[in-house]
């Protein structure tokens, strides 16, 4: 059906043309993400900022830890280019350093969160009985899961034994990532094997069965590519998702050392100077804001372009 | 400060060239207590000065409803169950003590008809007994009168086992006899310097014997009064959400003319400490607002609204940072900071002293706590003539540097100081508080420039003062470095205050962590110091040993205090509100008015 009913008179009437030039699928999700124009300029924000926080540190030479009372709560100036907090520390020094750290827990915890969601859903998916029954009871007792006391119990138990093996921050790093992303790939799971219910009784799929392909090959090159889409929107929420986790982490004194600068812990710091000192605020929050807008319009983007049914 | 000069000083006070208050201020200065410091004065022959109420209205009622905020709600309302202070101020709604503790230190009689003196011949000369006559024609709120049994009641109530009463340490080592309907006397079993602990104060509030009677044991916890109170207080018990709302009507029938003002009193409970002082200084929601832990400029910026005020309370809570004696990363036994280790690097002195050399206490006055913080090195604040040298205090990187490069602690490549292959590396814990992660980071920079690495981290306060023996990040545990926070004195008296640096109290897993001596100090001479105080009947001589055990404490910097805390709290413009920093915020709620 997919294949037999023309999926609109424009592709119909391109139709010759296309069997001329054949462009690789790269080539062609590049020219449909090209022709969404908010996807574009998300990837160019979150890519300025991923070279801001990579490569600023190394252009502004302005401890993130000078205390200067005589300099406290100010605005925006030539020293202080985002002003200063409340004991006057440099805040673009403190939000580049602490950028590093938000994205990079942000977009880790995405990656585990999306390739063990991925793996458990698309087995979960291709598999019938008592396989597929024991994952979602898995997946259902991690949803069940008390999240808080677990994580509690998890970083008192393993903190300590990073800390001596990494070092503070590189310990805390790893231990917050594989917990963020340990409790959030459930959705992706459950997206990934509805996904597949449906797709592994399409044509296309029969087909290639009736042609010989292993499961593996069923899945990797025909199921997979295809249930994809929602899959992205998924992990592009879970990257927002993962740095404002990493913010109550912070809160609650189980993330970073106070003293570490994550974009979360500024807000929260600034939190209670809203009304004199609002710059300190709206910085960190305005960058969370364009981070998580830019990453969802990323995955919007990538999700139209990776998807070859639809039309645009 | 020794016995001779106290003595000179209370002779002073005797003739006249020097105010009772103004003695009271110097003792407190010097760690004592004001309650103490009266004490010392009424056992040497001067009574207690008899306050003077300032309450203006003439009439009973009339005064609308007063809405008071606790940022953490009453749970229960049996004062004898009441575990933190938020329990016991909602109890103090609706129960008195014989007698409180004001802002001086006095004692105020309440259902008391007289504070007990050597001269009225109820203070026994040899420190034995104490007579107490009660008020007559006082009623509980359901019209039963209160007597002599009552009081004997509660002592036999708080000493049951059964009963496992919070109170149960105020009465634990007295006898308590009924001499007549309205007077009892307490026996203790030593000599006691400290007199008026059991019967007043916070752990004083008085239960009906009426009504708990058939409640003593295993069923106490199920008495009905535990969450509908009927007390003797201002204020009648309407409703009682627990953790949320406690309501009460005026007392028609309060046994002192004129009083209550308000018609009705509501105790709202949650949020935090900044929505609360909100809600008084800039909506003016509420009228009074209590334990405001928040920085002193965000209180200054609420308070120019003009809908209130904050009140400042002198007690004795100190803010300090604590050096662990002990290792706390080596396992001893299934424990870690265990005492039968040493600190690899504070068991040197200079590290110890260099350490409290760059906290800079007038910059964490100054910029964080302002009014609600001051800046202390020692106890010994004022005048300076008491100020002993070595018990005096200095921010001095410099100093700091020499000090510890004479004791052989060189700086490596990256800035890190080391001596025999250890590095000058701290873990420096503390609660979640946005004042006490700005005081972190003002001594992590100092200690940066000492070539000193500091790392801190910050719990939950929930779990950091929890005594949960599972977790590892509670403060008795210590298992860090360094850990800074504020030890309160809930008892007026200096004595169980200061046992925290006893040897027999160390905490430990044998003793499950309960051991008050967080720092796991060991002195004999503290030790010996302490077993005086505690048999000696003389308040001079008991006086001058807590001050010697001060000095013990600042000179081995066991410690380093940084800044003395009184106790904030919000209040409504019109409000008055007598306060007192030895007793609940409600001592004297009977007193509270609104100006017209």
């Amino acid at each position: 059906m997919a294949g037999s009913t023309p999926a609109s008179p424009t592709a119909d009437a391109a139709l010759p043309g296309l069997a001329a030039r054949r462009t690789s699928l790269g080539l062609e999700a590049w020219r449909r993400f090209r022709r969404h124009r908010l996807a574009l300029a998300g990837a160019l924000i979150l890519g300025l900022m991923i070279l801001a926080v990579l490569l600023g540190p190394l252009a502004w030479r302005v401890p993130i830890n000078e205390i200067d009372f005589a300099a406290k709560l100010q605005g925006s100036s030539l020293a202080h280019p985002l002003g200063t907090d409340d004991l006057g520390q440099d805040l673009l020094a403190r939000m580049l350093y602490g950028g590093r750290l938000s994205l990079a827990v942000g977009l880790a915890a995405m990656i585990i969160a999306v390739v063990v969601g991925v793996i458990i859903g698309a087995i979960a998916g291709i598999s019938r009985g008592s396989v597929d029954a024991a994952l979602m009871w898995l997946t259902d007792l991690f949803l069940s899961l008390p999240q808080l006391p677990l994580l509690l119990l998890i970083i008192y138990l393993f903190r300590d034994a990073l800390r001596a093996l990494a070092g503070p921050e590189v310990g805390m790093f790893v231990l917050i990532v594989a917990v963020i992303g340990g409790f959030r790939w459930m959705p992706v799971a459950r997206l990934v094997r509805a996904q597949f219910l449906s797709l592994r009784e399409k044509e296309f799929v029969e087909a290639a069965r009736a042609l010989g392909a292993t499961p593996l090959r069923l899945v990797a090159r025909h199921i997979l590519p295809n249930s994809l889409g929602p899959v992205i929107v998924a992990g592009t929420i879970d990257v927002a998702a993962a740095i404002i986790a990493e913010s109550t982490l912070s809160f609650l004194g189980l993330g970073f050392p106070p003293d570490i600068p994550t974009w979360g812990r500024i807000l929260y710091d600034a939190k209670d100077h809203l009304d004199v000192a609002p710059h300190w605020a709206v910085v960190p929050g305005g960058a969370i804001f364009l981070a998580v807008l830019s990453i969802n319009y990323l995955g919007d983007g990538l999700r139209d372009a990776l998807d070859p049914r639809k039309v645009m | 400060m020794n016995e001779q000069e106290l003595r000179q000083l209370i002779a002073k006070v005797k003739a006249g060239t020097l105010s009772r208050r103004a003695f009271v201020r110097m003792m407190v200065g010097m760690g004592l207590t004001a309650p103490l410091a009266a004490q010392m004065l009424a056992y040497s022959g001067l009574a207690h000065a008899q306050p003077a109420s300032a309450y203006k209205p003439t009439k009973r009622g009339g005064g609308g409803t007063l809405k008071c905020l606790w940022w953490q709600g009453a749970t229960l309302l049996n004062p004898h169950f009441a575990v933190g202070t938020k329990d016991q101020e909602g109890s103090r709604i609706f129960y008195e003590p014989l007698a409180g503790w004001d802002a001086d230190g006095n004692l105020v009689a309440m259902l008391a008809a007289e504070i007990p003196t050597q001269q009225n011949g109820g203070l026994a000369r040899d420190g034995m007994s104490v007579i107490w006559k009660l008020k007559k024609g006082v009623q509980w709120h359901d019209g039963k009168p209160f007597t002599a049994d009552d009081v004997v009641f509660n002592w036999e109530y708080a000493t049951d086992p059964a009963v496992a009463a919070v109170s149960v340490g105020s009465y634990r080592d007295i006898k308590v006899e009924k001499l007549d309907s309205h007077t009892v006397k307490v026996i203790f079993q030593k000599p006691t310097p400290y007199w008026a602990d059991a019967f007043v104060g916070v752990r004083g509030m008085l239960i009906p014997k009426h009504l708990f009677e058939n409640f003593r044991g295993a069923k106490s916890r199920e008495a009905p009064t535990n969450l509908k109170p009927v007390g003797t207080g201002p204020y009648k018990f309407v409703d009682f959400k627990p953790g949320d709302m406690v309501r009460g009507t005026i007392n028609t029938a309060y046994h002192e003319p004129n009083k209550p003002h308000f018609d009705a009193i509501e105790m709202k409970g949650g949020g935090d400490a900044i929505s609360a002082a909100r809600a008084v200084l800039q909506t003016g929601e509420f009228d009074y607002a209590w334990n405001i832990q928040v920085e002193d400029e965000i209180l200054l910026r609420l308070e120019e609204s003009g809908k209130g005020r904050s009140e400042i309370t002198p007690g004795a809570n100190i803010e300090h940072i604590q050096l662990n004696n002990t290792d706390p990363w080596t396992e001893v036994d299934g424990e870690r900071s265990s005492a039968t280790t040493k600190h690899p690097l504070f068991s040197d002195p200079a590290v110890r002293r260099a350490m409290a050399m760059l906290v800079d206490r007038a910059a964490v006055q100054k910029h964080i706590y302002g009014r609600t913080g001051i800046a202390t090195g020692n106890f010994l604040n004022n005048p300076p003539r008491f100020t002993s040298k070595n018990t005096r205090w200095e921010f001095n990187v410099e100093k700091a540097n020499q000090l510890l490069d004479a004791a052989g602690w060189k700086r490596g490549a990256d800035g890190i100081r080391v001596k025999d292959g250890r590095k000058l590396k701290l873990l420096y814990q503390t609660s979640i508080n946005a004042p006490r992660q700005k005081n972190q980071a003002i001594v992590k920079q100092a200690c940066q420039k000492a070539g000193i690495e500091v790392e801190v981290k910050a719990v939950t306060a929930s779990v950091y003062f929890s005594s949960d023996v599972a977790n590892p990040d509670t403060y008795t545990k210590f298992y860090c470095d360094m850990q800074m926070y504020t030890t309160t004195m809930p008892q007026a008296d200096p004595g169980v205050f200061m046992n925290q640096f006893c040897s027999w109290e160390i905490a430990a897993k044998a003793n499950k962590w309960q051991g008050r001596n967080i720092t796991r100090w060991k002195s004999e001479e503290y030790d010996k110091a302490y077993r005086g105080a505690e048999s000696e009947l003389d308040p001079v001589k008991r006086a001058a040993l807590f001050i010697r055990m001060n000095d013990l404490v600042i000179e081995n910097q066991v410690v380093v205090p940084v800044v003395y805390r009184p106790r904030v709290s919000s209040v409504a413009k019109r409000l008055r509100a007598p306060l007192s920093g030895w007793d609940n915020d409600f001592w004297n709620l009977r007193d509270w008015y609104r100006e017209g």
